[in-house]
């Protein structure tokens, strides 16, 4: 049993580090190091500079633009951009309908969309959530009618679509057949955000930021060719993206800078002529959480370990999600706890409040969607009990 | 990165789960609680036998030259049927202290019996105002004729009721809080001004009550420098605390796939209660704190014997305080779940609850090592950093 790192894995490490320190645009940085919002020309810019360094896509395979990386090296390279607090990028394009057209799309797909993906030239929305399809996602209604001339013609509405006002493209779940069992009658389907008919209409989230969309379907006409997978499969077709990639899914690189973030945060804040670090309730506080973060941090070494050796995943993957979610908002309420009547104030000017603390009540507002996308972490406990603990159903 | 067992380990596992199944199944507990010794002087010469006690140890202390895993792989699997046997005080408290400071000699006379499993030993250093602070030490050792006279009380100490031979902290020097001045002392507890009071504790075990009044040992029963054994009880104490959450784990393991099972085998209400959402969801949560806990476990036996003071601390104190949270919570929780029938001595999930509450104690509560953690320098590290 062995927990540490190569040295050739250490050296790594230390050159991403280094290279990310000389890379980030200075008004990526400055925003960085108060771990405030990026808007979409910073996400960009930061998305072109990886993309130049070949560090866009770690879980690419090498033939589609992937670095070929180890599983290792891949989840340093992503623990490090966490832990700079780089911009977080898209992950529709890369993480999601790229991926999925590697396995499912025609050669003509790929090349079509693939190169795009990886430069940033088009940028990616999801089309799956309804207002009455979000975690039933497979009740969805958005319809899509063959015209007989070669088209779907769709019609209904999505939402979550984050960032869809900033989005060329949306890959979509749509009804082909009303008449089939729920899951039997969905097919996946690409469409161009210009496409006559389709609205993006952005709205804020409690954070104050415009990250969400909702989009609507007017008699969007959509090409055949733009089909991913079987006519009635996309069911399938999206599940086998469902299951994240197993070894960063718990975002150990941002908790791990959240922490360091509110330790500081508590060495700046005076009460009773000492800081807060200093005071023992608040330490203790703070080293609950990191302990708590610490064993997190390690069932994650433990699933890296695992993928590193070509193991399936083990039980202690199934957590990651949960658990990782849960303790970056703990993260951003204990900083909101030492922040004192700094946490009242919101989107002022510069100066109300220290700059490193601007941000923090918004990511508190944020990150309660941590624990809601990506599968609600009580969808991910009804999963664990049926598939881990066998659990009966009714 | 690796945390596969090797096939030697698989190996060391499954004859340790074998053996438990056929002489120390859970219910032997039931018996041996009334045992004024509480466990099996033959038993554990056979657990000598087959190297489980000398595994740890460097083959020039005596032992096998195993690590710390292999030892916290054994006590995983004695946590899963709450074995008696003070493989604990013996080897990893007293044991410790001994292959840090005994001389060749000294381990001849007291550590190889031990290990081979023909003696018991026991490590008496925890005093009441001391709590879990094993540099808090009041009981003195004066000079006296080339040799010492011990005085002061022990409290807790665990096989103190029944060891071949216990090791005593002494202050030969300094204040009550001093670090240094602490020297370790191998006593005979038969030896004229030793009191044992036997007392029972909570988990079906034993310990005792240990008083000394001008006890007589020779300066061949010190341990190491005069007062020179602060770090080695501290590093036995690291040792403990990992070896705790490791039978934690066991423990924990064993309460979730017993509540898992009667999950799914009682019925209320037409249908079995496994069904329910809001008992599926408990029960997955107790299944994230056991994972949880077993990645710090894991960790803080790869560091037990850490070179690094401050890693070493930092790794074990994570592991105690986690043991602690979610140890608490799915013996709490398998009871729970188990109903009224969980409240009874007859169902063995109160008796997995017991000795977790025990292991919580034991070595350093969530508290003190909360407090550890925090004050250790890793915890201010890179905070100014950007």
């Amino acid at each position: 049993m062995e927990m540490s790192f190569t040295p050739e894995q250490i050296a790594f490490r230390q050159e991403v580090r280094a290279w990310i320190r000389s890379a980030m645009p200075p008004r990526v940085r400055e925003k960085a190091d108060v771990d405030g919002a990026f808007d979409q020309s910073e996400v960009m810019e930061w998305h072109k500079v990886l993309y130049r360094k070949g560090w866009i896509a770690p879980h690419w395979p090498k033939e589609y633009g992937g670095p070929g990386l180890d599983a290792t090296s891949r989840f340093i390279l992503v623990e490090e951009l966490e832990l700079a607090g780089t911009p977080h990028l898209s992950p529709f394009g890369l993480a999601m309908v790229g991926p999925l057209l590697m396995q499912y799309g025609t050669d003509a797909q790929k090349k079509r969309f693939l190169p795009k993906i990886l430069s940033g030239e088009e940028v990616w929305c999801q089309g799956y959530s309804e207002p009455n399809a979000g975690s039933d996602l497979a009740s969805l209604k958005l319809r899509a009618e063959d015209d007989g001339k070669g088209h779907f013609v769709l019609n209904g509405q999505k939402t979550w679509t984050t960032y869809a006002q900033y989005a060329d493209w949306i890959f979509c779940l749509c009804r082909t057949d009303p008449n089939a069992r729920k899951q039997e009658g969905i097919s996946f389907v690409l469409v161009d955000m210009k496409t006559p008919g389709v609205t993006a209409k952005p709205f804020l989230t409690t954070g104050g930021t415009p990250a969400f969309s909702e989009t609507f379907f007017e008699n969007a006409v959509v090409p055949k060719e733009n089909l991913v997978g079987p006519l009635h499969g996309g069911w399938t077709v999206a599940k086998a993206l469902l299951g994240h990639e197993r070894t960063t899914i718990a975002a150990v690189g941002q908790s791990s800078r959240q922490i360091r973030r509110i330790k500081r945060i508590a060495a700046q804040t005076m009460a009773n002529g000492k800081s807060l670090l200093e005071d023992p309730g608040f330490r203790a506080k703070i080293a609950r959480l990191e302990v708590r973060f610490r064993a997190l941090q390690i069932a994650n070494y433990r699933a890296l370990a695992s993928a590193q050796l070509g193991h399936a995943p083990g039980p202690e993957a199934s957590i990651l999600k949960i658990r990782g979610s849960e303790i970056l908002q703990q993260c951003l309420e204990l900083g909101m706890e030492l922040m004192g009547h700094d946490a009242l104030a919101w989107f002022n000017e510069p100066g109300v409040v220290p700059a490193n603390e601007q941000w923090v009540a918004s990511s508190f507002n944020y990150t309660r969607a941590t624990t809601i996308y990506g599968g609600t972490n009580e969808i991910q406990k009804n999963v664990i009990a049926k598939l881990i603990l066998s659990l009966p159903s009714r | 990165m690796n945390f596969d067992l090797s096939s030697d380990q698989k190996l060391l596992v499954d004859t340790v789960a074998n053996f438990l199944r056929k002489e120390s199944p859970v219910s032997r507990l039931r018996t041996m609680r009334e045992n004024p010794v509480g466990y099996s002087k033959d038993l554990w010469r056979q657990m000598g036998e087959l190297g489980w006690l000398a595994i740890g140890f460097s083959e020039e202390a005596g032992g096998l030259g195993g690590s710390f895993v292999d030892v916290s792989l054994i006590l995983e699997k004695f946590g899963t049927t709450l074995v008696p046997e003070p493989y604990i005080p013996s080897v990893v408290l007293a044991g410790s202290v001994l292959a840090s400071l005994a001389t060749p000699e000294q381990r001849q006379r007291w550590l190889e019996p031990a290990i081979a499993g023909q003696t018991t030993l026991a490590l008496a250093y925890a005093e009441r105002e001391g709590r879990f602070d094993p540099c808090r030490v009041a009981t003195r050792a004066a000079s006296a004729g080339g040799g010492y006279k011990l005085s002061g009380e022990k409290t807790f100490v665990l096989n103190g009721h029944a060891a071949d031979a216990v090791i005593v902290s002494a202050r030969t020097s300094g204040g009550v809080a001093d670090h240094g001045g602490i020297s370790a002392f191998v006593v005979d507890p038969k030896s004229a001004g030793v009191t044992v009071r036997a007392i029972k504790t909570m988990d079906g075990h034993r310990a005792a009550i240990v008083t000394l009044q001008d006890v007589v040992v020779g300066a061949q029963d010190r341990l190491g420098a005069d007062g020179g054994a602060g770090a080695a009880l501290e590093r036995a104490l690291d040792r403990a605390a990992a070896a705790a959450c490791a039978e934690g784990i066991g423990i924990m393991q064993t309460v979730l796939g017993m509540t898992r099972d009667y999950l799914c085998t009682r019925e209320q209400f037409g249908v079995k209660i496994g069904t329910f959402q809001a008992l599926q969801h408990r029960c997955v949560d107790m299944f994230v704190e056991t994972e949880l806990a077993k990645s710090l476990s894991i960790l803080a036996s790869i560091k037990a014997d850490e070179v690094d003071d401050v890693d070493r601390k930092t790794a074990i104190s994570a592991a105690k305080v986690q043991l602690a949270l979610s140890g608490r919570f799915v013996t709490q929780q398998g009871i729970q779940l188990h109903g009224g029938i969980g409240v009874t001595d007859e169902h063995d999930v109160g008796l997995y609850f017991k000795r977790m509450q025990i292991l919580n104690t034991l070595f350093g509560d969530e508290e003190h090592h909360l407090t550890r953690f925090a004050s250790l320098p890793t915890f201010t590290e890179r905070v100014t950093e950007t």
